[in-house]
């Protein structure tokens, strides 16, 4: 059984005490340690093109249709299995790298591309796309500032059982429900409110309504199918629409929870506050190379086919990458734990001796960690 | 009518590239289009004060390097999220083979 967390829970809502302590410190749209790369150099990686994202696409689109017929064609029998659970990832799961992406504007050279494609992954990942390319603007100002950052995955201090519900998304798809629900009729909660400017609200009100009216439809068929007595069958429209949030989420959260997680909370280096971590191809295509966590943060507009050239480039002065998932894991989940009972406590890897020293000079300024 | 204020060689700018350049107090950035025509804003961007010539040009656009929030610097609008408000735009030519800005004739 796990025991029970010593550290007192710290305010993470971004109108709290937190964030005044966080303005107070000067960490609110502070400036960041980065790596120095030449300009000409700099110039290349952040080059701009169609082609990756458009190869991408068309494959992540055609598999959706690929799986999904399989899935329907099979249904009854366990053959249905593997394609239900390959179209849930490329549905619950690529959809966030395919949101993170564009909603930066990166993956496509082309904007109206970019657009198109982050508004379906916004409802695939079940986010509101105008809501959520503002917090995510955001996250990058004040990365894992508490009081600040809105994208904190992991609160201190941790509640493991909820974390572990994570990764079949029943409890985001509730919040999903809730927010787009809130935002539908008409209102912002106080954090949206806080990183949304007003003049996008009505955007994020309408697009609320368009997502709703698409699950309504959803279950509008399933409910017809019910009753011209398919049976089972009539779960079908929600296998394709909505519960592969749930059922193929988990690649999405096993990525994304390791970005941030055990590290510095209140840094102003990412390379204290981020991870980077080397996988496999078929995670690396799915997660689209935000394993390069690290370098992605440290240089938002380098899209993500040319992370990894990056990564060569930067890596002298990053901390070693983590050499798997699993190994991250492990070293996370330790971190994770010890950070239930030492407060302040965080997972300091080792500088390379080609590196820059970490950035110290703020991380004091914090109330926590200046205890600590 | 403000002054011509010389700021760098023409050549020392690539074409489809920006420059930051201090003067006054103030900072700008100083841009060449793709045709090498030269274009000047404020330096910081308008959502979150990020300096603009750590961005990228592409055609007529200029990304901020923090938010990739886009403008066009030959007018200042803003053109997608998050930014919102329009960059001061400067006049900006090419004499003599130098880069000239009247930095107190904001557009």
């Amino acid at each position: 059984m796990t025991k029970k967390p010593k550290v007192e829970r710290r305010d993470y809502s971004l109108t709290g005490e937190s964030a005044r302590q966080a303005a107070e410190a000067g960490l609110v749209a502070a400036e960041w340690y980065h790596t120095e790369i030449p300009r000409k150099q700099m110039k290349a990686l952040m080059a701009r093109s169609d082609g990756p994202a458009m190869r991408d696409t068309i494959l992540w689109a055609v598999l959706h249709v690929l799986t999904a017929a399989g899935g329907i064609y099979f249904w009854g029998s366990w053959w249905c299995v593997p394609f239900w659970i390959a179209y849930g990832v490329l549905y619950g799961s690529a959809c966030d790298s395919r949101w993170h992406e564009c909603g930066h504007g990166t993956a496509f050279r082309t904007r109206w591309m970019n657009d198109v494609v982050y508004h379906i992954a916004s409802f695939q990942v079940m986010r509101n796309p105008i809501n959520w390319r503002w917090s995510h603007a955001r996250h990058h100002t004040d990365t894992i500032i508490v009081g600040r950052d809105a994208e904190i995955a992991w609160m201190h201090p941790v509640n493991l059982a909820l974390k572990s519900l994570a990764y079949v998304g029943v409890v985001e798809v509730w919040r999903y429900f809730k927010a787009i629900t809130r935002n539908a009729m008409g209102s912002l909660s106080p954090d949206e409110q806080n990183y949304t400017p007003e003049s996008e609200w009505p955007k994020s009100i309408m697009v609320a309504r368009i997502h709703l009216a698409i699950y309504v439809a959803t279950a509008l068929v399933a409910l017809g199918m019910l009753l011209s007595g398919m049976g089972w069958a009539s779960l079908i429209p929600f296998m394709v629409i909505g519960l592969p949030r749930i059922y193929g989420c988990w690649h999405m959260v096993m990525t994304g929870l390791l970005q941030h997680g055990g590290l510095a909370e209140d840094v102003l280096d990412h390379r204290l506050n981020s991870r980077t971590v080397y996988m496999n191809p078929i995670s690396r295509w799915i997660y689209w190379n935000m394993n390069y966590h690290v370098e992605h943060h440290m240089f938002p507009m380098v899209p993500y086919h040319a992370l990894p050239q990056l990564h060569e480039i930067v890596k002298h002065d990053l901390p070693e990458p983590d050499p798997s998932i699993w190994v991250a894991y492990r070293d996370m989940v330790r971190a994770i734990l010890r950070q239930r009972r030492e407060p302040g406590y965080y997972l300091r890897r080792d500088l390379p001796e080609t590196a820059r020293p970490y950035r110290e000079d703020l991380h004091q300024a914090i109330p926590e960690r200046a205890t600590a | 009518m403000g002054d011509w204020i010389d700021v760098c060689d023409a050549d020392d700018i690539e074409h489809e590239d920006v420059m930051r350049w201090d003067h006054d107090g103030r900072t700008f950035a100083i841009y060449r289009a793709p045709d090498g025509a030269v274009y000047a804003t404020d330096g910081l961007c308008t959502h979150e004060q990020v300096h603009l010539a750590d961005g990228m040009v592409m055609d007529h656009e200029i990304e901020c390097p923090k938010h990739n929030g886009l403008f066009d610097y030959r007018s200042g609008a803003p053109l997608r999220a998050p930014v919102c408000e329009a960059l001061a735009t400067y006049p900006a030519r090419i004499e003599g083979g130098r880069i000239q800005v009247m930095p107190d004739q904001a557009g």
